[in-house]
């Protein structure tokens, strides 16, 4: 007996926190490591998550530009809104308020598609990511690993987050630069708060999605397929989401269901806080949407903690855990 | 050609098992639309929220906006149907080495595997377009006479003809990529959606850029399918602005007919040229899980 004790503890689980806390830490190091490093060894991803999805902006701030092309040849012809121009100096009016308008929306897409870029990370690389470990083998030595889930789920959000701010940040530089967007910080607390709470409250979710796609199959594919457009216009990626309530009777429902999103609250503040004199339409006052942003985060964190659990272990029983190409 | 119809036929219908079967019918059928009806929705509120903030209206340009999207359609799906084929088989599935080996044309079953996709996005193309038409408030005037049928006929047909010819060539040069499918899907398409004039018209574009766009055939299938399908009230305001009216409906057809055969060369040499890079490189059925 007494010479199997050297090898039981050698090999026995240990449950003190300081080791747990260095083991989960090391977890989420490890799996951030290959996002950052390994995205930036394949040269090809500069090309095609910095360069080309800015086109996709610029077709969205190019219609704003045509739009506002007509306007601008209705008030130089003397149309200022529904009646004739007073004067010239109400047609000066116009034009301004025009300009102020452009501005503030081609601001409002630069600003979606930077959230457009972290929505698409989450969907694929956060949601879709231990579905895709299970297609291609490596989630089974993921179950064996004596680290917390969360911590792989965590790692998998930092280094998706790094990633994915590369191509915000060149979005964000391309709005300044090539569509002559003006942004305005009054209350750069508050824009932080409000960024990374957002981003936390959306990483969030994807650990929660990404603890549900456990169990499906293909349709853990398709249903991340299936988030792109509709939530791109539930969160007003390209719009104000105030508009919503613009538009009777079914705007409101949209804009209440689109909220679960942290996305779109989060974006509603952004745009509030980043673009001087915002006066398009807006849902709540930044303050209140941080406050139920940091509600969405604790829930989606709080949820995807059981969800994870419960449904490794409903995938275990079903049969479902390894079942590849399903 | 009896082997390239036989494969032909049994990659459609690959296909379309592997794009429909995961789910049921009806499903499958509301997936389908819903996504083609946010992205027009989108466009909707934009215009709603622009028209309401600065007091005014431009009808006929919401009615070129919602066509272009509607045939754009056709576009995002057949290209991401034929470039995300090798990279599914060969990272997804891992099936690209038994397909590869098989005495088939490999060009001819990445073909067979996109025409799902577009018989899929033909419907939402027709839905998007009666959406328009009957019950969006104010409607967009769509109608296509009888006398303009086989010119509509002939410019889709080529239309998507050319889009396939991109669509493979684009596939020819993931053989040599990592798993970017998704990032490919959403980006190649962005830089037909501001060259083409989908969504405004050229002349909204700096000068050397409407240059691009008149360079890219799928700008010509746009500016006819529109001509075909708008009222002559809303053609009457765009023809100045979108710097293709000088050229007739016949002549369109002509350009979209050569581009077909030139796209269709490029695709065959760039394909036969991304597969023997890949071979040379052992990359045919590398995956890359990072």
């Amino acid at each position: 007996m007494s010479s199997a004790t050297p090898s039981r503890s050698a090999t026995a689980r240990r449950s003190d926190f300081r080791y747990k806390a260095a083991l989960n830490l090391r977890s989420v190091f490890g799996r951030a490591y290959p996002r950052v490093i390994g995205a930036n060894r394949e040269p090809s991803w500069i090309f095609f998550e910095v360069f080309l999805p800015l086109l996709g902006i610029a077709a969205y701030v190019f219609i704003y530009q045509a739009f506002y092309n007509a306007q601008v040849a209705l008030i130089q012809a003397g149309q200022c809104g529904s009646a004739a121009c007073a004067s010239p100096a109400d047609q000066l009016a116009h034009l301004k308020a025009a300009a102020a308008n452009l501005n503030a929306l081609v601001g409002t897409v630069v600003l979606g598609g930077t959230m457009v870029a972290f929505w698409l990370n989450v969907l694929w690389s956060m949601a879709s990511q231990l579905y895709w470990e299970k297609e291609i083998g490596n989630l089974q030595i993921y179950m064996m690993a004596p680290m917390s889930r969360m911590a792989l789920l965590a790692g998998m959000a930092i280094g998706g987050m790094f990633m994915t701010s590369v191509r915000a940040i060149a979005t964000l530089v391309a709005g300044i630069l090539v569509f002559g967007v003006i942004f305005q910080v009054a209350n750069p607390l508050l824009l932080l708060a409000v960024f990374f709470v957002t981003l936390i409250a959306l990483y969030g979710m994807g650990m929660l999605f990404a603890s549900l796609y456990l169990l499906w199959g293909r349709e853990a594919w398709n249903l991340s397929a299936l988030l792109e457009e509709p939530i791109f216009f539930s969160s007003g990626m390209y719009f104000p989401a105030g508009g919503f309530l613009m538009v009777q009777p079914w705007g409101p429902a949209v804009a209440v269901a689109g909220s679960l999103v942290p996305a779109m609250l989060g974006l509603d503040a952004l745009r509030q806080l980043t673009l001087p004199g915002y006066t398009l339409p807006t849902v709540l006052p930044p303050g209140t949407e941080l406050e139920i942003l940091l509600g969405l985060t604790v829930l989606f964190l709080v949820l995807a903690r059981f969800a994870l659990a419960h449904l490794e272990t409903l995938a275990k029983r079903e049969g479902k855990l390894t079942s590849r190409h399903q | 050609m009896n082997t390239y119809w036989r494969t032909f036929k049994v990659a459609a219908w690959l296909g379309w098992e592997m794009d429909s079967n995961w789910t049921e019918p009806w499903l499958f059928i509301i997936y389908s639309i819903i996504k083609p009806i946010a992205a027009t929705f989108i466009l909707v509120l934009m215009y709603i929220i622009l028209a309401a903030v600065g007091n005014f209206s431009a009808g006929p340009l919401f009615d070129f906006m919602y066509v272009g999207n509607a045939f754009f359609i056709f576009v995002g799906t057949t290209l991401f149907g034929t470039f995300q084929v090798i990279q599914s088989d060969r990272e997804w599935y891992q099936t690209i080495r038994y397909i590869y080996i098989s005495p088939i044309s490999f060009y001819v079953y990445v073909l067979g595997r996109a025409i799902s996709k577009i018989l899929v996005a033909a419907f939402a193309v027709v839905i998007t377009l009666a959406f328009g038409a009957l019950v969006l408030r104010p409607a967009v005037e769509i109608s296509l006479p009888l006398a303009s049928v086989p010119v509509f006929v002939a410019a889709l047909a080529l239309g998507l003809f050319c889009l396939l010819a991109i669509g493979i060539t684009l596939g020819g040069m993931t053989f040599l990529m990592a798993r970017h499918t998704q990032s490919l899907a959403e980006a190649v398409p962005g830089i037909f959606y501001v060259f083409c004039g989908v969504l405004f018209p050229l002349s909204v574009l700096p000068g050397w850029l409407q240059g691009v766009g008149r360079a890219i055939p799928l700008t010509y299938w746009f500016e006819l399918s529109r001509r075909l399908l708008l009222s002559s009230a809303d053609q009457a305001v765009l023809a100045p602005l979108t710097g293709l009216g000088g050229f007739s409906d016949l002549t369109i057809l002509g350009f979209l007919a050569l581009s077909s055969v030139v796209f269709f060369a490029l695709s065959l040499g760039v394909f036969k040229l991304g597969e023997y890079l890949a071979r040379k490189a052992g990359k045919i059925d590398m995956t890359t899980s990072y």
